[in-house]
């Protein structure tokens, strides 16, 4: 070779294969790393079912009707649980891993370098909270099916696609804020202040109208309620159609919403 | 070198060199060093405080709405009062476990500040005790303000119940040591799923959420013989005014598990950061 030349490629990738060429990457690592996520994501989620489904279900002796229809208390919460372990999985990928790649192991910056575009970048981490939390609620979703908790074959399926967009609605604004913010002490706050409320009074444990006519009102604003509800009207075959549409709108409103706030956080932040 | 072969030497030089610092005041300077660098993080020290509260009024009053009552040495007592008690001590428990691990394992292998200790005159005692006392303290007022929840919800009607307190730092002290005898066994931040398998299992069937009774044949054996569950049904025995024998047992138990943890917890200081 006579010369060497630096080829520079200014074909710009398009969204799909940018998102795809960065999907390879998150892909990579969890094929390495996926070990230490089956206790916090598989064992840890079944635990409660035992605990607090089978084992507190035999003490709870209503009628239907004070359950929203469940037969029993373990077909009630099963539903609520996993709509929040969707919460839980999505909040857990897009806090201190998002933080890591910008400001510990710098990986965004170094893949800056490359063709990818910041878009690209929040797209595929995205894309694969997406893939955790489908894998995550779908196991779930397929180890309580023999405890007959679903009413139909259908309406389990269909949950598991509600149970993404619950997971999406929170992971795509827990991203936005963890590109936001400069450091991570903020995050500690969120799992008391934001997720541990949320996942004791959005009524995973107990239906909301236990709580009252303000605090019912308060807990049907938040997006995990939409998403607990819309889960468990599915799972338990109590489908309400008009409820059902405010529900998904809801949801994917706020997902829509957070995923574009998402990409815009980022790029502001990788810009500076 | 004893003092007799050097006579004439003033007093404080006659005092031995190796540890001129007594145990409580090596102790009192780890613990004012953690209360320091603690100050900033106010916010994570209130919000802690909140969490157990939180599982009290949606578990206890949330849950309570859908099962009546439950029996306490032959009273029957609404939910909120049984799931109180169990909050109580798991709160406890959690703090402890969490101050005993995370932050243990962050100072001795990434912080190396125990390392940085132990070049002044500060024993490994020292630290083992002040880690334990500053988790103690940190512990101590969460329980005093959940009991003051409790009392304010109306879920208390015995004098016993003020020594639910005491009972609370002997939970911490208990699984402090304890925990931080196995902290210094880990080698890596993968461990700590496995402090994960443990915690949730003690904290969800420790008779927290629903009485014993749910376990038959030698499960319930195995239930009644872990520490949390001794520290839970203690809890649950002092503020529901039910004292008995077994509530002694409990204290024993506790105060044991806790002793042997400080004696591991010095040994392996000592073999991990002074060979």
């Amino acid at each position: 070779m006579a010369t060497t030349e630096i080829v520079r490629d200014d074909r710009r990738l398009s969204p799909w294969q940018g998102t795809a060429r960065q999907f390879d990457y998150f892909w990579t690592v969890y094929r390495r790393t996926w070990k230490s996520s089956v206790i916090s994501s598989f064992v840890a989620p079944l635990l409660y079912v035992l605990a607090m489904g089978v084992l507190l279900g035999t003490f709870v002796h209503v009628s239907p009707g004070r359950l929203e229809g469940a037969t029993s208390y373990l077909a009630f919460i099963v539903p609520g649980l996993i709509a929040a372990q969707a919460m839980q999985t999505a909040v857990s990928e897009t806090t201190y891993p998002v933080m890591a790649a910008i400001k510990w192991h710098k990986s965004f910056w170094a893949q800056m370098a490359s063709p990818l575009e910041v878009r690209d970048l929040a797209n595929a981490m995205l894309v694969f909270t997406l893939f955790r939390v489908g894998s995550t609620c779908g196991v779930y979703f397929l180890v309580m099916a023999p405890f007959g908790v679903f009413a139909t074959w259908w309406g389990p399926v269909l949950a598991w696609l509600s149970t993404m967009l619950v997971g999406m609605a929170f992971g795509t604004w827990t991203f936005a804020f963890s590109a936001f913010i400069d450091g991570p002490d903020a995050f500690g706050l969120i799992y008391r202040l934001g997720l541990v409320p949320l996942f004791l009074f959005s009524g995973s444990f107990f239906p909301v109208s236990n709580l009252g006519t303000v605090l019912e009102g308060v807990a049907k604003v938040t997006p995990l309620w939409h998403g607990v509800n819309l889960t468990r009207m599915l799972c338990l075959d109590r489908v309400d159609g008009s409820t059902a549409l405010v529900n998904v709108v809801v949801l994917v409103v706020v997902l829509v919403s957070g995923w574009w706030l998402a990409i815009r956080m980022l790029e502001r932040r990788m810009a500076t | 070198m004893s003092a007799a072969s050097v006579p004439a030497q003033s007093p404080a030089e006659s005092s031995p060199h190796s540890s001129p610092l007594r145990p409580w005041e090596g102790t009192g300077l780890l613990v004012l060093r953690n209360y320091v660098t603690y100050r900033r993080q106010w916010k994570l020290f209130v919000t802690g405080f909140l969490e157990p509260v939180f599982y009290l009024f949606s578990i206890g009053i949330g849950v309570g709405k859908l099962i009546h009552s439950f029996e306490v040495g032959g009273h029957t007592i609404p939910y909120a009062e049984f799931v109180a008690p169990g909050m109580l001590a798991a709160s406890a428990f959690n703090g402890a476990l969490m101050d005993s691990t995370f932050n243990v394992f962050f100072k001795l292998k990434y912080e190396k500040l125990y390392d940085q200790m132990l070049a002044t005159p500060l024993t490994t005692s020292d630290i083992a005790r002040g880690e334990i006392i500053w988790g103690q303290l940190r512990g101590a007022s969460y329980s005093v303000a959940f009991l003051l929840v409790m009392w304010a919800l109306g879920l208390v009607h015995s004098w016993w119940a003020v020594l639910a307190f005491p009972a609370t730092l002997l939970i911490g002290f208990a699984f402090s040591a304890v925990c931080m005898g196995l902290t210094t066994y880990m080698t890596s931040w993968q461990d700590f799923d496995k402090v994960l398998l443990v915690q949730l299992p003690l904290f969800l069937f420790s008779g927290t959420f629903f009485p014993v009774t749910a376990f038959h044949g030698v499960l319930r054996w195995v239930v009644e013989a872990t520490p949390l569950y001794r520290g839970v049904v203690l809890c649950r025995e002092l503020t529901t005014g039910v004292i008995t024998w077994e509530s002694g047992v409990s204290v024993v138990y506790l105060v044991a598990m806790g002793l042997l943890g400080l004696l591991v917890v010095r040994r392996r200081l000592e073999t991990l950061l002074l060979t």
